[in-house]
C-alpha cells in the first residue's frame, strides 16, 4: 500500500503547486485523451517531452514517481505479456504454440507506455495538489451537476475526510494486528478460508472503531456549524489567476499539437513506411 | 525464568529521512515475580521497548535472551514467547470483536490449541482474577462500561497464562475509580500469581505507590533503573526531561527548611503523614 | 445575567443493558445550573455521573427531555435558536484525532469560519488570531497528522475560537493525553479564559485541573452534589472520594493530619499553602503526644 502515489501529496513550492487545481484536473484530462488519441512513436516523442517539462517544473523528485509504478508492475508486465503473444499480425519469432509478432511488439510497447504516462500524469495531479484543494477544485468543477441532483458538495466533503482517516485508520490496523497477534492470532499461515477467518479479529474492531469516530466527526461538525454546502465562504476561494488562462491555452496548443501530428503523419501515410 | 535485553537499538525507517532512533543500546534484565513500572516522555520508547519483549518488534541490534536463548535464533519458536509474554496494548477494549465475552476470552488460549476443556476453565479463572461476574459471560463486550470492558481485554491476555504480563498504560482513560481499580488488579496478579508485571505509566503518583522497580526511558536509553525512592531522588534531573516526582515529595523536601527530617525521600501520602507526624512529636 | 441558565434539566435516553433489554436511562436528574459570562467553571465527576451528557446540552446537540436551559438567553429547545447558540458556544471533545475534518492546520481551523459564512478576508484575520492564542502559528501549513496529541487539541480549540464564541465548552479535552500535553492544553484554556474573556467550562475527572476554576460542580449521578469554589469544594476530602474523585496529595496529607488532630485549615490545594500552614503550626509550638 505505502507504494501507490495517487492520493499523496509533495510539499513544495512550484510553478505547477500554485496552479489552480480546476487547470490541472482538466490538464490531467486533456493528458489522458491525448494519450489514447496517439497511436504512433512520434506522438508519443512529443507527449515525453511535455511529460518531462511538467515534472521538470513541478520539483517532484523523479524517484518518488518510479516509486509509485511499482505498484502497478504487475499489472504492466501481464498486458505488455499478453500483448506480444496475443497480437495477430507478421510473425517473428515462433516459440512452440507462442508467436512474436510485430503488430504485438507495438501494440505491446503503446500499451506500456500509456499505463506508466497515465500513472505518471495522475500522480503528478495528486503529488502537486493539496487534497482539500483537489476537492475543491472537484466541487467548483463539477458545480454543474448540482442541477442534475448529484450532491457535488457532499460528495467532496466526505473524499477530503476519507483521505484524512485513510493514515489514521492504516495505523489502528497495525495496532489491532499487533495487540491480536500478542493474543496468538496468526495472520500469515493457513488456507485461504483460514486466513479469511483470521480477519474477523481485525476486522469487527476496525469497524467498530470507523464508526465511532464517524459519530465524533459527525458531532465536532455539528457543533462548528457545518450544515451542508449552502451558505459556505471560503477561506481559500478558488479564482483563476493569468497564469491558469496561459495554462488553458497551453492545453489548447498541445491538444491541436497532438493532434496534428496525427493527421499529417496519416496524411503523408508515414506509417505504413515506418513499420515497412 | 528470564528475559534479556543485551545492546538492544531499534531504528524506524533505517535508511529514509524519516529515520529514527526509537531504542537505543537498552541492557535490561527482567526476573521472576517482579512488579515493574516503566516512565518516560511521549516518543521516549517506551511502547516500542516492550513491543520488543514479545518479540512483536524486531531488534535493529542487539540481542533479546529468553531463558538464554536469543529470541533471533532462527530455530527459536516465537509463538511460544508470546504465550509465556503477554501484552496488553493501550486502549486494549478496542480490540474486543467476539460477540460475547467469554468467546472473547477465549480466543487467547484458542490460538494456542488447547483442548475445550483448559479453554474455559482458563478464561473462567482470567475472568474471576479480573473481577468480572458471571452474570456478564455471555454479554455481548460492547455493552459493558469503559472500565469493564478494559478488564475483559486484559482477561484475553491473561487467558493465555503468561509469566510476565506488559500492560502499555493500562490506566489511561479511566477515571480514579478505574484507575484504582486495574492498578489494584495488576498488583494482585504480582502477589497472588506471583507472575512478573511491567507496565507503562505517566503518573508518578502511581508508580510511586504500586511497583518496586523503575525503568526510566528517555530518548530511547534506559537512565534509570532503580527501586522507585532511588530513582526519584533524581527529581531535579528527572524535571530536565520532562518528567517529576510526585506532589507529595515536593511538598515534604519544601519543609525540610523548617525542621523536618527524613531517614530517605518521601514519594508517598502514607509516609508523608509519618515524617510530619514525628516532626510534630514532642 | 447569567449566561447559561438551567432549571430541573433532566435528561433520559433509551438504551440496551446487559440483559438487551430496553431500558431508560436518567442521565440528567435535575439539574440547576447557573454560570457567569466570563467565568472559567469545572464540572468534575466519575465517568457515567452525566457529565458529559450535560455538556452536550449546552451547544444544543441535546436537548432537555424536561426543565428548561438557556444559553445566552435563547432556550436550547427551540430548534430555531440551534445554530444560534452552537454558533456562540463552541465545543471539545476528548479524542484529539476525532474531531479535525481537514488536512491542513489553517484550514482545520477556517472550517467553523467557513461554515457560518465569514467572509474571506476576515477568516484569514480570525485564523491567524486563533493560532497565535493557542501558540500553534508555526504550525499553521501542517498536516494535523503528525502534530501530538496536545498539539491537535489546541487545533481544535483555536477551531472554536475562530468562531468569536462566548463560551467554550471542553469535554475532558486532556483524557487522552500525556501530562507535557495536558499542561499545554490547560495554559490554552486558561489564557483564553483570562486574555480572550471567554466563558470556559472545563468537564474532566482529573482534580489538579480545577485549581485555577472559579467555579466548580461535582456531579454524581445525574445531579449537581457539591458546588463552590475549588477551596470549597476540596475542603471536604471523604465526600469528594465517596463521589469517586481523587484529591491532590498535599490536600489529602492536610486532611490526615487534621484528622490526626491537627489544626489545620480545610481546603488546601497547593504545595505553597501545605508548607505556610505546617511551618506556621510548627514555628507557633503545636506539638502532639510522642506515642502517635
Amino acid at each position: 500500500m505505502k507504494n501507490i502515489t495517487i492520493g499523496q501529496y509533495y510539499p513544495t513550492d512550484s510553478v505547477i503547486h500554485r496552479l489552480d487545481p480546476r487547470v490541472k484536473l482538466f490538464g490531467t484530462i486533456v493528458f489522458l485523451v491525448s494519450l489514447f488519441l496517439t497511436d504512433h512513436y512520434l506522438g508519443y516523442a512529443v507527449i515525453t517531452v511535455c511529460l518531462a517539462a511538467v515534472l521538470k517544473l513541478s520539483k517532484v523528485p523523479f524517484k518518488m514517481l518510479l516509486k509509485g509504478l511499482r505498484g502497478i508492475l504487475i499489472l504492466l508486465l501481464f498486458s505488455v505479456v499478453f500483448n506480444i503473444f496475443l497480437v495477430p499480425g507478421r510473425e517473428l519469432v515462433h516459440i512452440w504454440f507462442l508467436s512474436i509478432t510485430a503488430e504485438g511488439i507495438r501494440r505491446a510497447i503503446f500499451l506500456g507506455i500509456r499505463l506508466v504516462y497515465l500513472v505518471i500524469g495522475t500522480s503528478l495531479m495528486t503529488l502537486t495538489t493539496t487534497p482539500t484543494d483537489l476537492a475543491d477544485g472537484l466541487e467548483k468543477a463539477l458545480r454543474p451537476l448540482n442541477k442534475l441532483h448529484i450532491p457535488v458538495h457532499d460528495i467532496t466533503m466526505m473524499m477530503s475526510i476519507a483521505l484524512r482517516f485513510i493514515p489514521i485508520l492504516m495505523e489502528e490496523t497495525d495496532k489491532i494486528m499487533m495487540a491480536q497477534k500478542a493474543r496468538g492470532a496468526d495472520f500469515e499461515t493457513g488456507g485461504l478460508l483460514k486466513r479469511a477467518k483470521a480477519l474477523i479479529p481485525l476486522f469487527v474492531p476496525l469497524f467498530v472503531s470507523a464508526i465511532r469516530r464517524a459519530i465524533d466527526l459527525a458531532n465536532a461538525m455539528e457543533t462548528r456549524c457545518y450544515q451542508g454546502g449552502e451558505g459556505r465562504t471560503k477561506m481559500h476561494p478558488l479564482c483563476y489567476q493569468k497564469r491558469d488562462k496561459r495554462t488553458y491555452c497551453i492545453y489548447a496548443g498541445y491538444l491541436i499539437a497532438i493532434f496534428g501530428i496525427n493527421r499529417i503523419l496519416v496524411a503523408f501515410q508515414i506509417l505504413p513506411f515506418l513499420f515497412a | 525464568m528470564a528475559i534479556e535485553l543485551q545492546h538492544v537499538s531499534y531504528t524506524y525507517s533505517q535508511d529514509t529521512v524519516y529515520e529514527m532512533h526509537a531504542l537505543e543500546d537498552v541492557n535490561l534484565k527482567i526476573g521472576d515475580n517482579e512488579c515493574i513500572g516503566i516512565i518516560g516522555h511521549t516518543g521516549s520508547g517506551k511502547s516500542t521497548l516492550i513491543q520488543h519483549m514479545n518479540g512483536l518488534v524486531k531488534a535493529t541490534e542487539g540481542a533479546i535472551l529468553y531463558n538464554g536463548k536469543n529470541i533471533y535464533d532462527s530455530d527459536f519458536a516465537l509463538p511460544s514467547l508470546r504465550r509465556r509474554v503477554g501484552l496488553v496494548f493501550q486502549y486494549p477494549e478496542y480490540q474486543l470483536f467476539e460477540s460475547d465475552v467469554f468467546s472473547d476470552v477465549c480466543f487467547g488460549p484458542k490460538n494456542l490449541g488447547l483442548s475445550e476443556d483448559e479453554i474455559r476453565a482458563r478464561a473462567k479463572k482470567a475472568l474471576e482474577q479480573v473481577g468480572i461476574p458471571e452474570s456478564l459471560y455471555d454479554k455481548s463486550p460492547f455493552l459493558l462500561s469503559g472500565g469493564q470492558k478494559r478488564r475483559v481485554a486484559i482477561a484475553g491476555v491473561l487467558a493465555m497464562e503468561p509469566e510476565i504480563l506488559i500492560l502499555d498504560e493500562p490506566t489511561a482513560g479511566l477515571d480514579p475509580r478505574g484507575r484504582d481499580a486495574i492498578l489494584t488488579l495488576i498488583r494482585d496478579l504480582y502477589e497472588k500469581r506471583k507472575i512478573t508485571v511491567i507496565f507503562v505509566s505517566h503518573s508518578m503518583e502511581d508508580v510511586a505507590r504500586y511497583v518496586e522497580r523503575l525503568i526510566v526511558l528517555d530518548h530511547g536509553h534506559v537512565i534509570y533503573d532503580d527501586v522507585p525512592k532511588a530513582v526519584f531522588a533524581h527529581y531535579k534531573e528527572l524535571e530536565q526531561i520532562g518528567l517529576r516526582a510526585p506532589q507529595i515529595t515536593y511538598a515534604i523536601d519544601r519543609l525540610q527548611a523548617y525542621g523536618l527530617r527524613t531517614s530517605q525521600i518521601v514519594t508517598t501520602v502514607a509516609e508523608a503523614k509519618n515524617a510530619v507526624l514525628e516532626w510534630f512529636a514532642q | 445575567m447569567h449566561f447559561i441558565k438551567g432549571r430541573n434539566v433532566i435528561h433520559d435516553f433509551a438504551d440496551t443493558d446487559e440483559n438487551e433489554q430496553e431500558r431508560v436511562v436518567r442521565a440528567i436528574a435535575g439539574i440547576d445550573l447557573d454560570v457567569k459570562e466570563g467565568d472559567f467553571v469545572a464540572i468534575l465527576g466519575h465517568n457515567g455521573s452525566g457529565k458529559s451528557t450535560l455538556a452536550r446540552h449546552l451547544n444544543a446537540l441535546l436537548k432537555p427531555t424536561s426543565g428548561t436551559l438557556w444559553v445566552d438567553g435563547m432556550n436550547t429547545a427551540e430548534e430555531e435558536n440551534k445554530w444560534k447558540i452552537r454558533k456562540g458556544t463552541g465545543m471539545v471533545f476528548q479524542n484529539p484525532d476525532n474531531q479535525i475534518i481537514a488536512n491542513v492546520v489553517e484550514e482545520e481551523v477556517a472550517f467553523g469560519p467557513e461554515n457560518i459564512g465569514v467572509p474571506t478576508e476576515e477568516i484569514w484575520k480570525r485564523v491567524e488570531h486563533a493560532l497565535e492564542a493557542v501558540g500553534m502559528m508555526a504550525y499553521r501549513y501542517h498536516s494535523p497528522n503528525r502534530l501530538s496529541g496536545g498539539q491537535k487539541q489546541r487545533i481544535a480549540i483555536a477551531g472554536i475560537v475562530a468562531m468569536r464564541p462566548k463560551c467554550i465548552v471542553l469535554d475532558e479535552p486532556t483524557a487522552m493525553l500525556d501530562p507535557t500535553g495536558r499542561r499545554e492544553v490547560l495554559q490554552t484554556i486558561r489564557s483564553l479564559n483570562q486574555q480572550e474573556h471567554v466563558t470556559v467550562i472545563l468537564i474532566t475527572h482529573h482534580m489538579d485541573e480545577v485549581l485555577y476554576a472559579d467555579q466548580v460542580f461535582v456531579m454524581d449521578d445525574g445531579k449537581i452534589v457539591m458546588q463552590g469554589t475549588p477551596k470549597e469544594v476540596f475542603s471536604d476530602v471523604e465526600q469528594l472520594k465517596s463521589y469517586g474523585l481523587d484529591v491532590p496529595q498535599v490536600t489529602e496529607l492536610a486532611y490526615e493530619l487534621e484528622q490526626c488532630g491537627f489544626p489545620i485549615k480545610k481546603g488546601i490545594l497547593r504545595i505553597e499553602e501545605l508548607e505556610e500552614e505546617l511551618a506556621a503550626l510548627y514555628q507557633s509550638g503545636f506539638r502532639i503526644p510522642k506515642s502517635k
